[in-house]
């Protein structure tokens, strides 16, 4: 008889816990590290920010309207009414990270299990599918302004709202995911063995479409940050004068002629933070893929 | 033995059918079939006889477009028609399947150790450290050298060899009483295919596992079985222990696939082997004769009129469905 033997550094890496693998794998990553530390400080920052900003975000300032960044006291300027620019990234960038891990959080809850059962179950496709074709045929500020007009308008509600709206994009993608999987042998081979439904999903279906879920997070939480900016401009997120990043961008872009920096600013955090989830989520992907140690 | 102890595994007359836009298609008509406890059976036939349906319908693993007849008792427990969750609880326990792809057969993002102790974990309700140690057990009995550090290990590490070691290791961890292996080594090297029959037969001898082995490989078929069922367009046209088979193939079918067989020193003058002239009927076909008339040597209208019955030709264990069973001369014009 034959035995392939394995090289000894994939023995050596076999027998640690896979734990350690993906956080050593994630260590080795550059890209990793930068956008791991860029949304740690932004976490950080947003949790923070009650306390670290230098200004209050209402604290209007007449007699100093549209300061450019690099003034005395105002690092990064200030806006139309005098508004420190600085301290208003910091309380909008914790305002937009809610709006978007709480808006992904809703989209997963409800859309994985149903992509799973979509995928898996024939006899529910039919009805899960109908309805992902209705959420997305259903005007996605209508449904939010519904939200608002029953639970009132705030940050929640309309995270809840985008949430809704992002569901059916994640349950397109599990779906296709999980068709692709269930026709795997492995998949037959553990119903050979007696699993259940329930097991062969959680155990077999679920673990390999973690890859495309986490890439459909990542590009919805920027998504969810901008969506807010939307909502949030018609009065149903969150309410002036809090700040959002997107709230920012909207307002800032009246006068944006007259003070790039009031706009442009709040657009290079978003795009930092859509970057930093973006790279993140790739970087994590590749290390939780059991096959990713070539790299 | 295999005439001793009452069998574990009793199949009775199975068909198995499915409905098409162009009419129902029978794949397997009126199989029977024993296995007795420890007894490996080899099952040839080429692609498209029937082999794995009637495998497949063991354990009701058939979609449930399929029509299935007759009876399959594992242990006197009647499996046709028996209710999901109680066949759940027979799948991996009692019967255990082997596949054809180690390759795809096992999960990517599991260890093969998880994967082993995940069928521990759901018919014993083992502890998953219990799991693990057993799985470890298990490796090294099918033959995977340092286990303890395989186990770890995830598929894509291991040669295809190895993987099919795991999934046999997988399908025998609950000790099933019937493995049925399909196809287990036609995706392997030759030499590594010899490894997992030496496996097979080692469980056979320390477990008393009965094992039903499917193939197109009369070589692999020669190694391993103690009997053998020819199928051909689903339906048994003999069945015989191994080795009167190869000596004296009673139906025409067997003896053109023995012929068609290469072996050393045979052809010699002819770079041709003798093959059997024309195809595989469609299987919706002709109920009433035999299947296998239409390419038969010695075919006339009584085989095209009536199809003949699995009876005794050469001994009570030697079954052929053939009125004109090959004669001795025959065989020896053969040869």
């Amino acid at each position: 008889m034959t035995v392939l033997t394995v090289p000894i550094a994939e023995t050596a890496s076999a027998s640690i816990t896979r734990r350690t693998r993906v956080l050593r794998r994630l260590r080795r990553n550059p890209l990793a590290v930068v956008s791991f530390v860029v949304l740690a400080l932004a976490a950080g920052i947003a949790l923070l920010s009650p306390w670290l900003a230098p200004y209050s975000v209402d604290q209007t300032d007449f007699a100093r309207v549209f300061v450019p960044p690099g003034s005395p006291g105002h690092v990064l300027g200030t806006d139309d009414l005098g508004r420190d620019v600085l301290s208003r990234i910091m309380l909008g960038a914790r305002a937009s990270l809610q709006v978007g891990l709480l808006a992904v959080a809703t989209s997963l809850v409800l859309g994985v299990p149903l992509g799973l059962a979509a995928g898996y179950f024939r006899a529910w496709d039919a009805v899960i599918s109908r309805f992902t074709d209705l959420l997305l045929a259903f005007p996605f500020l209508i449904m939010a302004v519904g939200l608002a007009a029953i639970r009132g308008a705030s940050l929640g509600n309309a995270a809840v709202a985008i949430g809704i709206a992002q569901i059916p994009g994640v349950i397109r993608v599990v779906r296709s995911d999980t068709l692709r999987l269930k026709s795997l042998d492995f998949v037959a081979a553990a119903v050979v063995d007696g699993a259940s439904d329930l097991w062969v999903l959680t155990r077999h279906i679920l673990p390999n479409a973690t890859s495309v879920i986490l890439v459909q997070a990542t590009v919805a939480i920027p998504a969810a940050i901008l969506g807010e900016a939307v909502l949030s401009f018609l009065g149903l997120g969150i309410q002036p004068p809090a700040p959002s990043l997107g709230t920012m961008l909207a307002t800032a872009q009246q006068f944006a002629a007259r003070a790039p920096w009031a706009a442009v600013l709040p657009g290079v955090v978003i795009m930092g933070l859509a970057l930093a989830f973006n790279v993140f989520g790739d970087a994590l992907r590749d290390a939780l893929d059991p096959k990713g140690d070539r790299r | 033995m295999s005439t001793v102890s009452a069998p574990v595994l009793e199949i009775r007359d199975l068909s198995v059918s499915f409905p098409t836009e162009t009419g129902t298609v029978s794949a397997v008509d009126g199989v029977s079939l024993d296995l007795a406890p420890g007894e490996i059976v080899g099952m040839v036939g080429e692609s498209g006889c029937g082999k794995s349906v009637t495998a497949m319908s063991i354990a009701g693993l058939l979609p449930g477009s399929a029509r299935i007849t007759g009876s399959v008792r594992l242990n006197g427990t009647e499996l046709v028609g028996a209710r999901e969750s109680a066949l759940r609880r027979v799948r991996g326990q009692e019967i255990a399947y082997i596949f054809q792809e180690p390759m795809t057969s096992l999960n990517p993002v599991l260890t093969v150790g998880r994967q082993i102790g995940e069928v521990l974990q759901v018919h014993e309700r083992m502890s998953r450290r219990a799991a693990r140690a057993r799985a470890v057990e298990l490796l090294t009995r099918v033959g995977i050298p340092s286990a303890a550090v395989r186990v770890d290990a995830y598929p894509h590490q291991l040669s295809g060899g190895m993987r099919q070691r795991v999934m046999i290791a997988m399908a025998v961890a609950c000790g099933p009483k019937v493995l049925v292996a399909d196809e287990p080594t036609t995706a392997l090297d030759v030499t590594v295919q010899a490894g997992i029959l030496q496996v097979l037969r080692d469980l056979r001898d320390r477990l008393g596992t009965s094992v039903l082995i499917i193939t197109h490989d009369l070589g692999v078929i020669a190694d391993i079985a103690d009997r053998v069922v020819v199928m051909y367009a689903g339906r048994v046209v003999e069945r015989a222990p191994v080795d009167d088979l190869f000596a004296h193939p009673q139906h025409h079918y067997t003896a053109g696939l023995l012929s068609a067989s290469p072996q050393p020193g045979r052809h010699a003058g002819t770079d041709r082997l003798t093959e059997i002239p024309g195809l595989v009927p469609v299987l919706s076909s002709q109920p009433d004769a035999c299947t296998f008339a239409d390419r038969c040597p010695a075919a006339d209208a009584r085989c095209r009129d009536s199809a003949p019955p699995l009876e005794g030709h050469g001994g009570t264990d030697h079954l052929a469905a053939c009125w004109h069973p090959c004669s001795m001369a025959h065989q020896e014009a053969n040869r």
